[in-house]
C-alpha cells in the first residue's frame, strides 16, 4: 500500500513535470486524483502597509478516503506600520528598530515606521485517513520562514461520527515553536529609544544602543486544543460548535513597538520599547451555521473570545452565496469585529506615574471595532474548474477607552482609523 | 403580571418544542443531496478562510475559533 502511494506521488510528480515542459502528460489520469487550489491576494492600507500573498494547495486522493494535503504560501509586506508612539504638534525624530538610521514624523501625524518590509514562505503538509468505522484521523505540520521569524509546528486531530454521521465530535491538538530574531536584537523591557543626534560620535552611540539590547533572539511556544461538535440539523442546515484553548508561553512583545512617556502637558519626554507578559491563555467559542435557503447558501458564524490579558472580542461573519445564472454566483460578505483593550494597553505613559510591569500602546490590542464589507463573484468552468474574484473593504476603528488626553495630546489624533482594500483572484483546477 | 405569565408559558412551550425537535435532528443517508454539495461544506472556501485568518490575526487582538489560533507569523 505504501509502495502504491509512493508510486502515485512519483507518477503525479512526473506528470506535473511533463506538463511544465509543455509535453503531453501520459499519466494524466493520475493527476485527476489531485485537486489544486490557488489564490493571489493584494492587501492595501491607505498610507500604510501593502501586502501580496499567493497560495497554492494540492489535495491528493489516495483512495479509501485517504488524502494528502500540501500547501505553499508566499507573501511579501511593505510600507509603514504604526509604532505606538503618539503624535505631537511638532516634528519628531525616531531611530529605526535596528538602531541604524532615523526618520522624522511631521507635526500632528501618527508616527509610522516606513521601513517595514518582510517576505514569508510557508510550507505545510497533512495526511488524513479513516482509522476504523466512524473514526477519522489526521496529522500534519508546517514550517514558516520570514527574514526575522521562524515558525515550526505539528498538529493532529481525531474525529468520531455518531447517529448515521449526523453528529461528529472531534479533538484537535496543535503545537508550534516560533523564534524571532529582529534586526538589531531584542530590546530590554522599557529600553529607551536612543537618538544618534544625542551622542558625540558613532562609537559612543553604538555602545549606548548595544546596552539597550540583551539578546539576539527569543522564542515562543504555543499549544492549541480544539474541541468540535458538528451536527446536521436537517436537510438544509448544518451546524458546528467549537471550543478552543490556546496557551502561549514565551516572547510576545512586539520588538518594533514603542510607548511614549509624556509630561502633564502631553509632551513626549521619551519613547520606550514596549513590554508584554510572556504568557497568554486564550479561549474561544465558535458557532457556525450553513443554511440552504431557496437555492442560496448562507454561512453565518459568531465567535466569542476571551483571554487572561483581559481582551475579549465578538466576531460576526456572514457570507451569502446567491446563484445568478447556471454558472455564475455572487456572494456578498460582511464581518463585524469588536474587542476590548488588553489590561496593559495604554496609549501613552504619564511621566508622573510609576512605570507599570507591562505596557503596550499597540492599537491592535486596544479597544477597537472593525468591519469588512465585500463581495465574491465566481464561475464554474469546464471540467469542474472554478474561477472567482473577491473584493473587500476593511475598516479599523480604534476607540478611546476613557483615557483623558493631557495638554497637546487633546489636539492630535490618538486613535487613527485605518482603511484597507483587499482584492483576490482564485482558481481551482 | 399576566403578560409575564403568558410570556413565561410561551417560552416554556418554545423550549419544549425545541427539545422534541432534538429527537428528530439529522437526516437519513438518502436525504443528503443538499448537504453533500460543495457550497454546504463548513470550510467551503478554504483559501479565502486561510487568507482572512492571516489578515485578521495580524491586525486584531484575537485569532482562532474555526481552526487553531497557533503561531506562524511575526507579521505586523
Amino acid at each position: 500500500m505504501q509502495l502504491k502511494q509512493l508510486a502515485n506521488i512519483s507518477m503525479a510528480l512526473a506528470a506535473a513535470s511533463c506538463a511544465a515542459l509543455g509535453q503531453q502528460a501520459e499519466a494524466g489520469t493520475l493527476l485527476d486524483d489531485w485537486q489544486f487550489n490557488s489564490a493571489i491576494l493584494l492587501y492595501n492600507e491607505t498610507d500604510r502597509v501593502s501586502a501580496g500573498e499567493a497560495i497554492l494547495t494540492a489535495r491528493g486522493d489516495f483512495g479509501d478516503d485517504k488524502y494528502l494535503n500540501l500547501g505553499l504560501v508566499v507573501d511579501a509586506l511593505t510600507g509603514a506600520s504604526a509604532t505606538g508612539a503618539v503624535a505631537q504638534p511638532y516634528v519628531q525624530s525616531f531611530t529605526r528598530p535596528s538602531g541604524r538610521g532615523s526618520y522624522d514624523v511631521a507635526p500632528g501625524v501618527t508616527p509610522l515606521d516606513d521601513t517595514f518590509h518582510d517576505t514569508r514562505v510557508q510550507l505545510d503538509a497533512s495526511w488524513e485517513q479513516p482509522l476504523a468505522t466512524n473514526w477519522r484521523a489526521s496529522g500534519g505540520g508546517h514550517l514558516s520562514k520570514e527574514y526575522d521569524y521562524l515558525s515550526m509546528g505539528l498538529n493532529g486531530s481525531l474525529a468520531r461520527d455518531f447517529n448515521q454521521k449526523n453528529t461528529t465530535v472531534s479533538l484537535g491538538l496543535g503545537y508550534s515553536h516560533d523564534t524571532i530574531s529582529p534586526e538589531g536584537g531584542i530590546a530590554t523591557a522599557f529600553a529607551p529609544m536612543l537618538l544618534r543626534s544625542d551622542y558625540a560620535d558613532d562609537s559612543s552611540y553604538q555602545a549606548a544602543f548595544d546596552a539597550t539590547r540583551d539578546r539576539a533572539d527569543d522564542t515562543k511556544d504555543t499549544l492549541d486544543v480544539l474541541l468540535g461538535l458538528t451536527q446536521v440539523i436537517n436537510r438544509n442546515w448544518l451546524m458546528q460548535l467549537n471550543y478552543s484553548l490556546s496557551m502561549a508561553d514565551g516572547y510576545m512583545t512586539d520588538p518594533f513597538k514603542l510607548v511614549s512617556v509624556v509630561n502633564a502637558n502631553g509632551e513626549v519626554q521619551q519613547n520606550l520599547y514596549e513590554n508584554r507578559p510572556d504568557q497568554r491563555t486564550k479561549h474561544s467559542v465558535y458557532w457556525q451555521n450553513k443554511l440552504h435557503l431557496g437555492g442560496s447558501y448562507l454561512d453565518a458564524s459568531y465567535r466569542y473570545m476571551w483571554d487572561d490579558w483581559e481582551l475579549t472580542s465578538h466576531t460576526a461573519d456572514l457570507k451569502w452565496r446567491l446563484p445568478m445564472t447556471d454558472r455564475w454566483y455572487v456572494e456578498p460578505q460582511f464581518r463585524y469585529y469588536q474587542q476590548s483593550a488588553a489590561e496593559f494597553y495604554q496609549p501613552f505613559i504619564l511621566q508622573a506615574e510609576p512605570l507599570p510591569q507591562y505596557v503596550s500602546a499597540d492599537y491592535r490590542i486596544g479597544k477597537m471595532n472593525t468591519y469588512t464589507v465585500g463581495a465574491k463573484f465566481g464561475t464554474k468552468l469546464a471540467q469542474g474548474n472554478e474561477l472567482s474574484f473577491r473584493i473587500a473593504l476593511y475598516q479599523q476603528n480604534p476607540q478611546n477607552d476613557r483615557v483623558a488626553a493631557p495638554g497637546v495630546l487633546a489636539n492630535v489624533e490618538l486613535y487613527e482609523k485605518v482603511t484597507a482594500v483587499m482584492a483576490q483572484v482564485s482558481y481551482s483546477f | 403580571m399576566k403578560l409575564k405569565k403568558i410570556l413565561g408559558a410561551g417560552l416554556t412551550l418554545l423550549l419544549l418544542s425545541q427539545l422534541t425537535a432534538c429527537s428528530t435532528l439529522g437526516v437519513k443517508p438518502w436525504q443528503r443531496d443538499t448537504l453533500a454539495k460543495e457550497e454546504m461544506a463548513l470550510n467551503s472556501a478554504p483559501l479565502d478562510n486561510r487568507l482572512d485568518d492571516h489578515i485578521y490575526f495580524s491586525k486584531e487582538g484575537s485569532s482562532g475559533g474555526r481552526s487553531f489560533a497557533g503561531g506562524g507569523c511575526g507579521c505586523n
